[in-house]
């Protein structure tokens, strides 16, 4: 077979080196992990959404075969534990601090939601140990409890925290300047307003969260087994405010991880209480959560419910928004709760437009649920989701065509770079693109033509809209750290160059699912000129990575790929100070370029391989210039957050005898910046549609309003989309270049998620639009459809 | 109680003692240490955990371990020979038919089992089979690729028909 010269740098779509591992079972989740010795544990949790705890009688589950311990939340306190903290602050509208309850992993006197930790089992078996929490006698007394937010605004409502958070209001938070937006609204020809529900998701990776602590008393040292999107956080989390252990006596280790999308970004409890139990009981103690443990105890995403309005003038031109906020936050601070419907929402509600004027408030609510944190998007698909009904509506009250409107809105191609009114600096971007390149994909102009053929079969068939803006690479320091955020959110690389001249990268980005291992190796191989093959990636170990802040908000390749770069740049500089060296020139005349290392104008070269080793066996090095060894560290902080955007089209045929809806066409046209690894790329977007649909057609967390029991607490009651629900995606990319990374990358890991959902149910509402429907909530199921339709006719 | 279970596993013959109520995918994963089989859920409904048990796909969370007594087991880890992938785990390569991997054995063992009742099937009948598998990551559009291929590849012969970098 003759071999041809593939390129495997930016821009390729190189196959996966990650996936001979995991398509041949050799993946290593952390449930795959077993140390010797190990025990197991079992986690008693609250089936009451509100409780006091009058007692915890552990007598017989301590008595059976096989338990060697049982321990309580006075424990965890007798030995100092602390709280878990939450890492986002939120500054109210009067300029005090939100409310901050304490989180102990154990809960101590009272319960809060289902599913709160109350007491954990040790035993040389899972099955001991599930059989002797079976036997741990919880004396509760039950107390009234809330679960969504319009209850909790309630006068009477029971309270979360009465103490800390009367009203249950955590927070109290605006952005944007009400004053512009009341002038603008008094001067406007048309407003439109709209009440609007974000539904309660539950992240459901397929991998369930698990830990293992391993408590080595001869050195005195931890380390912690954990499905993980950022280990050195977690490291820094617990060791710092729960358990008090210094960095050095902590090692931090997210093997592969089977999924996250921001479920296992936030420190849990069950880390916590594995690490700390690990040293009561000197053997190693590992944890594995059953799915039903994932309903009740990853964090939950969105919930949120808004009124918003909009002013128009009479040329269709949005003249300011303002909208008012709620947000579910749980009974307890999740790690990043507080700063996803404040700067992860109202910042990005400028959306794609110029809207003059925007101001939204949000109040934080404490309700007895599991706690709400980041899920795929975070704050911007409910932003997108409002913005992108309420401009459809906007569009039917107006008359104005729903695809003009937003064209006619849109911050015009040479706007930027664009200063909104809600904080953000957007760098770049052509929204107009976006939409030219859905539409001609989706044949806009045939449409009439397929809804007829719809028809004619007796389908309703609809096309809905969306377009959308996200904030991501987070985060420039300086900026989160003004915002609430206390730490930085920068990012780490090192390239290892080895004697042979293969190359080891170490970043402080995790890869869990998003193939790192290929992107980064990718980059490796465009800036040194190095075989593909020959660079492995190193990530998920904070024994052996510096440092770290781990993956989410779609910032991997955006700030933890520019830290690679970073450390690429300098390993290049001092290559060519070797190669000079070698061929005694000046470095200023080396030329680095596939792999070589040249004098300029003369056919004197040396490989990087030479150079390699020769950094590690040197001879004659100018010492006072030249050190040996080839390995360069790199902590990259962006200078902005970059602003992935892009236009879905939807087309939906609704049976209306039965009210199911198909998904018959989805067109995504997203601009992520360069792309690195098209086929990664496609492959996060198709993804990423598919929980966005899921949103908008099937997938709802429901507590029951008058038992606050999680209803839909299995896989059997929540419906995650499945592979004969969907269609085929077709997705294309436009590019303007992020104008702050040497990259000119945006990210693309959330982009499907936020725009999807408003395209899907804006192309439900437009099936049902000869039938006078104007709005359905989602998840739009058969039976809400069918309700609506019915509804409709009747009257 | 405890019972001895004996059954062929990837062409080996095992056996050892578990707790009558061990679940096959318990024994296989905690006994046996063979990890490459999945849980994901603990209602039958994900498909991390299927493996062939005599040649037929089942998910290994609805068996007890004393089911299999007897049984020719073949898990993730049996499914390439010689050091060579199958054709079908190629084609999942070839097609980016997997992200995080967790729900991919499933996906290959539950794929294997309907090429050999179909030997070409369509995107619909695929989308169909594979309803009792799950996976959040990808969206389904790669895997069912990668099955169409992999089943293509298995008729001819050819490894996945991969031309890519």
């Amino acid at each position: 077979m003759a071999h041809r010269m593939v390129n495997k740098g930016i821009g390729a779509a190189v196959r996966r080196k990650e996936d001979h591992r995991f398509i041949t079972g050799k993946g290593r989740y952390t449930d795959d992990i077993n140390r010797p010795r190990q025990l197991y544990a079992w986690i008693v949790r609250s089936p009451l959404p509100h409780a006091r705890i009058r007692a915890i009688d552990s007598e017989a589950a301590e008595g059976l075969r096989g338990v060697v311990a049982v321990f309580t939340g006075s424990d965890m306190a007798a030995d100092g534990v602390g709280g878990l903290p939450c890492g986002w602050g939120i500054t109210q509208k009067d300029g005090s601090q939100m409310a901050e309850p304490a989180h102990p992993p154990l809960a101590r006197e009272f319960v809060r939601c289902i599913g709160d930790q109350v007491a954990v089992v040790l035993a040389e078996s899972r099955g001991v140990a599930r059989d002797a929490a079976e036997l741990i006698e919880v004396d509760y007394e039950e107390l009234p409890a809330v679960t969504d937010l319009v209850s909790a605004a309630a006068g009477d409502a029971p309270q979360v925290w009465p103490a800390e958070a009367p009203g249950n209001v955590c927070f109290d938070w605006e952005i944007g300047d009400a004053a512009a937006v009341d002038q603008a609204f008094a001067a406007a020809t048309h407003v439109v307003d709209i009440d609007i529900v974000n539904t309660r998701l539950i992240p459901n990776a397929i991998e369930p969260r698990a830990a293992i602590g391993d408590y080595d008393s001869g050195k005195d040292e931890y380390t912690l087994y954990t499905t993980s999107q950022n280990p050195h956080v977690i490291r820094l989390l617990m060791g710092a405010y729960v358990l008090n252990i210094p960095e050095h006596k902590l090692r931090v280790v997210a093997p592969d991880v089977g999924g996250g999308f921001g479920s296992k970004i936030f420190h849990y409890a069950e880390e916590a209480i594995v690490t700390w139990a690990s040293k009561r009981v000197e053997r190693p103690v590992k944890w594995t959560a059953d799915r039903s443990e994932s309903f009740m105890s990853d964090a939950h995403g969105r919930d949120h419910v808004s009124h918003a309005e909009l002013a128009l003038n009479a040329e269709g031109d949005f003249l300011a928004l303002r909208v008012s906020t709620r947000a579910n936050l749980g009974a307890y601070l999740s790690t990043f709760g507080p700063s996803v419907p404040t700067y992860l929402y109202g910042t990005l509600l400028a959306g794609t437009y110029k809207t003059p004027a925007v101001y939204c408030e949000v109040k934080g609510m404490f309700t007895h649920t599991v706690p709400v944190d980041a899920y795929r998007g975070a704050g911007r698909p409910e932003a997108t989701y409002l913005l992108e009904r309420l401009v459809d509506k906007a569009a039917r009250e107006t008359g104005i065509d729903k695809v003009e409107l937003r064209r006619r809105n849109f911050i015009p191609p040479d706007g930027f770079p664009y200063q909104t009114p809600v904080a953000l600096e957007y760098d770049s971007g052509n929204y107009h693109a976006c939409l030219d390149k859905a539409l001609e994909m989706v044949d806009y102009g045939g449409f009439a033509e397929r809804r007829d053929a719809s028809a004619a079969a007796g389908k309703l068939r609809g096309i809905g809209f969306s377009t959308y803006i996200e904030a991501c690479g987070l985060a420039p320091s300086n900026v989160a750290g003004q915002l609430g955020a206390r730490a930085g959110l920068y990012e780490a690389g090192t390239i290892r160059v080895n004697p042979t001249g293969s190359v080891t990268v170490l970043t402080g980005s995790h890869s869990h699912g998003q193939g790192h291992e290929t992107t980064f190796s990718q980059l490796v191989t465009d800036a040194l000129g190095v075989d593909f093959d020959s660079v492995d990636v190193v990530h998920g170990d904070t024994g052996k990575i510096p440092f770290g802040m781990g993956t989410y908000g779609s910032r991997s390749l955006s700030v933890g790929g520019m830290a690679i770069v970073s450390a690429l740049e300098k390993i290049r500089t001092k290559a060519r100070k070797i190669a000079a060296h070698l061929l005694e020139a000046s470095d200023e005349d080396v030329v680095f370029e596939n792999g070589k290392l040249t004098v300029a104008g003369t056919d004197r070269s040396v490989t990087f391989g030479d150079v390699a080793l020769s950094a590690y066996v040197p001879h004659n090095y100018p010492l006072d210039l030249l050190e040996p060894g080839l390995e360069e560290t790199a902590f990259y902080d962006p200078k902005n957050f970059t602003f992935p955007s892009g236009c879905h089209i939807c087309e939906v045929e609704v049976d209306p005898e039965t009210g199911v809806v198909e998904v018959v066409r989805f067109v995504a046209a997203d601009d992520f910046g360069r792309i690195v690894n098209p086929m990664i790329v496609e492959g996060q977007v198709q993804g990423g549609v598919t929980q966005g649909i899921g949103q908008a057609l099937y997938e709802q967390c429901i507590y029951d309003p008058d038992t606050g029991q999680l209803l839909t607490g299995s896989l059997m009651d929540y419906c995650l989309p499945r592979a004969d629900n969907l269609p085929d995606f077709e997705i294309a990319t436009t590019m303007t270049l992020c104008t702050h990374n040497a990259l000119g990358v945006k990210g693309c890991g959330e982009a499907g998620t936020i725009g999807s959902t408003p395209a899907v149910i804006n192309a439900v509402i437009d099936a049902l639009s000869d039938l006078n429907v104007t709005d359905l909530p989602i998840p739009a199921t058969a039976e809400r459809v069918w309700r609506a339709i019915r509804d409709a006719r009747a009257a | 109680m405890s019972r001895v279970v004996s059954f062929t596993l990837n062409g080996e013959s095992v056996e050892a003692t578990v707790e009558s109520r061990t679940l096959l995918v318990e024994m296989l994963r905690d006994t046996l240490g063979r990890t490459g089989t999945h849980v994901g859920c603990d209602t039958s409904q994900c498909g991390a955990c299927v493996i062939h048990v005599d040649g037929r796909s089942v998910k290994s969370c609805t068996m007890l371990a004393v089911q299999a007594e007897g049984a020719e087991l073949t898990t993730i880890e049996g499914v390439a020979r010689d050091g060579s992938l199958h054709p079908m785990q190629e084609a999942f390569r070839e097609h980016h038919g997997l992200q995080c991997g967790f729900c991919t054995p499933g996906m290959i063992m539950s794929a294997l089992d309907l090429v050999q009742r179909n030997a070409d099937p369509d995107e619909k009948q695929i989308r169909e089979w594979l309803e009792g598998n799950l996976c959040r990551c990808t969206g389904y559009q790669n895997i069912v690729r990668a099955v169409k291929a992999g089943a293509a590849a298995m008729r001819t012969g050819n490894a996945g028909g991969g031309n890519g970098p």
